[in-house]
């Protein structure tokens, strides 16, 4: 069995984030920069299928600008094969996104695709539903447990109200949650290795897929500033202010 | 032309939720249509038809439709999509997991968890976990949209007296197969629909004092939330954590207890009506948003806080 798994560059989780002054985005530059959270896991459940003996390839793909190879490099670093860069500049949506991975998908054809369930940049949640729409395969998101079997696997969902479990049929797109596994973290002698893993690079226009967006972003902004609070002195005054002034208790 | 609205329902009552995302239909587009896919779900179809700003309930009542599969929701969608320029379904994990699978059908370019509807091209949404706000406007002929039900207030459940007609079913999508579904049985509020969450931090120094929040959360009819560093920290397991890799909460009060207020926990939490924070540390960044901050050492301070609670005659539920 052979897994692709998609990973994304983003703004590192604990980097407060900062609009650029004319409204055009957010701040990147000089920015800590990591892969996007939900990708680790999605990664690590490869691996961890592959030491299982149950996958022989995994492959590690990104789409974005230059630097975005280093995702690569680290999935490389914690277990895949070979990787693969689209390079692509600026807002690369979603739907272009998934046009992109059914065309890889279509050359590389792995029997599973795997990827976090959100991207913590744009929070869109849409890629691995559309790149199953335009496959016609099923869609297992927000994954916390998988099982696989020979031709199917069986997949716990994490929803609002509890846990939900599915089964299907391979091929099939996993989009994972946080709670699926515990990434691991790559050791100095994997991270030199990974270096020597072949990464193939290609355009997204090589594929033919149009990345231009289709959705215009008009403005990007600070929300709200709330206002200032007040500290209360005794835990008595707390509960009082909460009971008669904010009457939420 | 109309707005088509997926229902989010288990064939017994509507999910309130969808009463959210209605009122955001109406403000995009004023003839609302609710697609309902379900079995032997005739009381919900009735109850939407009653719905303030519903004019017209799609039922379609397939045993296949029994447990929700996007895969199996997307085809009757598809065949309906003609009709309508936009369509529309809760930022949940309901609509999350449909949605984009109808719109790369369409070929359409998703606009994913509005807060607000400033036209009927045009939308408010958070990115960077509501670290930033973004206005943006959709240039595809038809438009998908998700819509955060707590940004909006829920449609009123009477009042209105639409028609409700059938729908076709469409082929199952046999790939796919719902096994089961476990809710989540617990005395206690769901955490991302609570009206009041209590959560505690790195400042709690061990799992087994979390019985000190877990007492305040019963008083409060408050559901349970945690800071990653609690989280890594082993106190509680993950599916507590609020902040922007947890889960965004909202309630009408939230109560940080020992938690220094990391970005990224500020991001699951910051838009909460009411924020309390206790802290020994008088510098933490979670003072900047609370409304009300208590300098103060946990340990002293939670008991307190359950005997001034005990002594309250009335507590809101």
């Amino acid at each position: 069995m052979k897994i692709l798994v998609a990973v994304k560059r983003v703004i590192d989780y604990n980097v407060q984030i900062r609009v650029k002054e004319d409204n055009s985005g957010v701040v990147t530059d000089n920015v800590k920069m990591s892969t996007n959270p939900p990708d680790d896991n999605a990664i690590e459940e490869a691996v961890k299928i592959k030491e299982a003996g149950k996958a022989k390839e995994i492959v590690a793909i990104t789409i974005g600008d230059d630097k975005a190879q280093e995702t690569v490099r680290k999935a490389l670093a914690v277990g895949a094969d070979r990787g693969i860069h689209v390079k692509a500049d600026g807002i690369v949506e979603p739907l272009a996104v998934s046009k992109i991975l059914k065309a890889v998908v279509e050359k590389e054809k792995p029997d599973l695709v795997f990827m976090g369930k959100q991207a913590i940049d744009d929070d869109c949640n849409q890629t691995g539903q559309m790149l199953a729409a335009l496959l016609d395969w099923p869609q297992a998101t927000f994954a916390s447990k998988i099982e696989v079997s020979e031709k199917s696997l069986t997949v716990t969902r994490e929803v609002d109200e509890g846990l939900e479990t599915i089964e299907v049929n391979i091929p099939a797109i996993v989009t994972c949650d946080l709670r699926l596994n515990e990434p691991r973290y790559a050791s100095l002698p994997n991270i030199m290795k990974a270096k020597k893993k072949p990464l193939d690079l290609m355009t997204a226009s090589d594929l033919g897929i149009d990345t231009k967006p289709r959705i215009e972003q008009i403005k990007v902004e600070e929300p709200p500033k709330r206002k200032a609070g007040i500290k209360v002195s005794n835990v008595a005054e707390l509960v009082n202010k909460l009971k008669n002034e904010a009457k939420v208790i | 032309m109309s707005v088509l609205l997926i229902a989010e329902h288990n064939n017994k009552e509507l999910k309130p939720f969808t009463l959210n995302v209605i009122n955001a239909a109406t403000q995009i587009d004023e003839d609302v249509h609710v697609l309902l896919m379900g079995h032997s779900a005739d009381a919900v179809a009735k109850s939407i038809s009653e719905v303030s700003g519903v004019k017209k309930v799609i039922h379609v009542d397939n045993p296949t439709y029994e447990n929700y599969l996007a895969e199996n929701y997307v085809p009757v969608i598809l065949n309906l999509a003609q009709n309508y320029n936009h369509i529309v379904s809760a930022a949940n994990t309901f609509g999350k997991n449909l949605m984009p699978r109808v719109a790369a059908k369409l070929d359409t370019s998703q606009v994913s968890d509005i807060i607000k509807v400033i036209s009927a091209d045009t939308f408010l949404r958070p990115i960077y976990a509501g670290n930033a706000f973004a206005t943006v406007k959709s240039n595809d002929s038809k438009k998908c949209i998700t819509v955060r039900p707590t940004s909006f207030d829920p449609a009123p459940s009477s009042g209105g007296s639409a028609e409700i007609v059938k729908g076709e079913s469409a082929e199952a999508f046999s790939p796919t197969k719902f096994v089961k579904k476990e809710e989540i049985k617990s005395d206690r509020p769901e955490l991302g629909t609570a009206r009041v969450v209590i959560s505690g931090g790195r400042g709690m120094q061990s799992g087994d004092n979390f019985k000190l929040i877990t007492a305040i959360a019963d008083k409060l009819n408050a559901a349970i939330g945690a800071s990653r560093a609690a989280v890594d920290a082993g106190y509680i397991t993950n599916d507590h954590q609020v902040g922007q890799t947890g889960k965004v909460v909202v309630p009408d009060l939230y109560i940080a207890v020992g938690i220094s207020g990391a970005i990224q926990h500020l991001a699951g939490m910051k838009e909460s009506k009411v924020i309390v924070a206790i802290n020994k540390d008088g510098e933490a960044p979670i003072f900047s948003v609370a409304d009300y901050g208590l300098e103060a050492d946990l340990f002293e301070a939670l008991p307190q806080f359950l005997e001034e609670l005990n002594k309250l005659n009335t507590i809101q539920k």
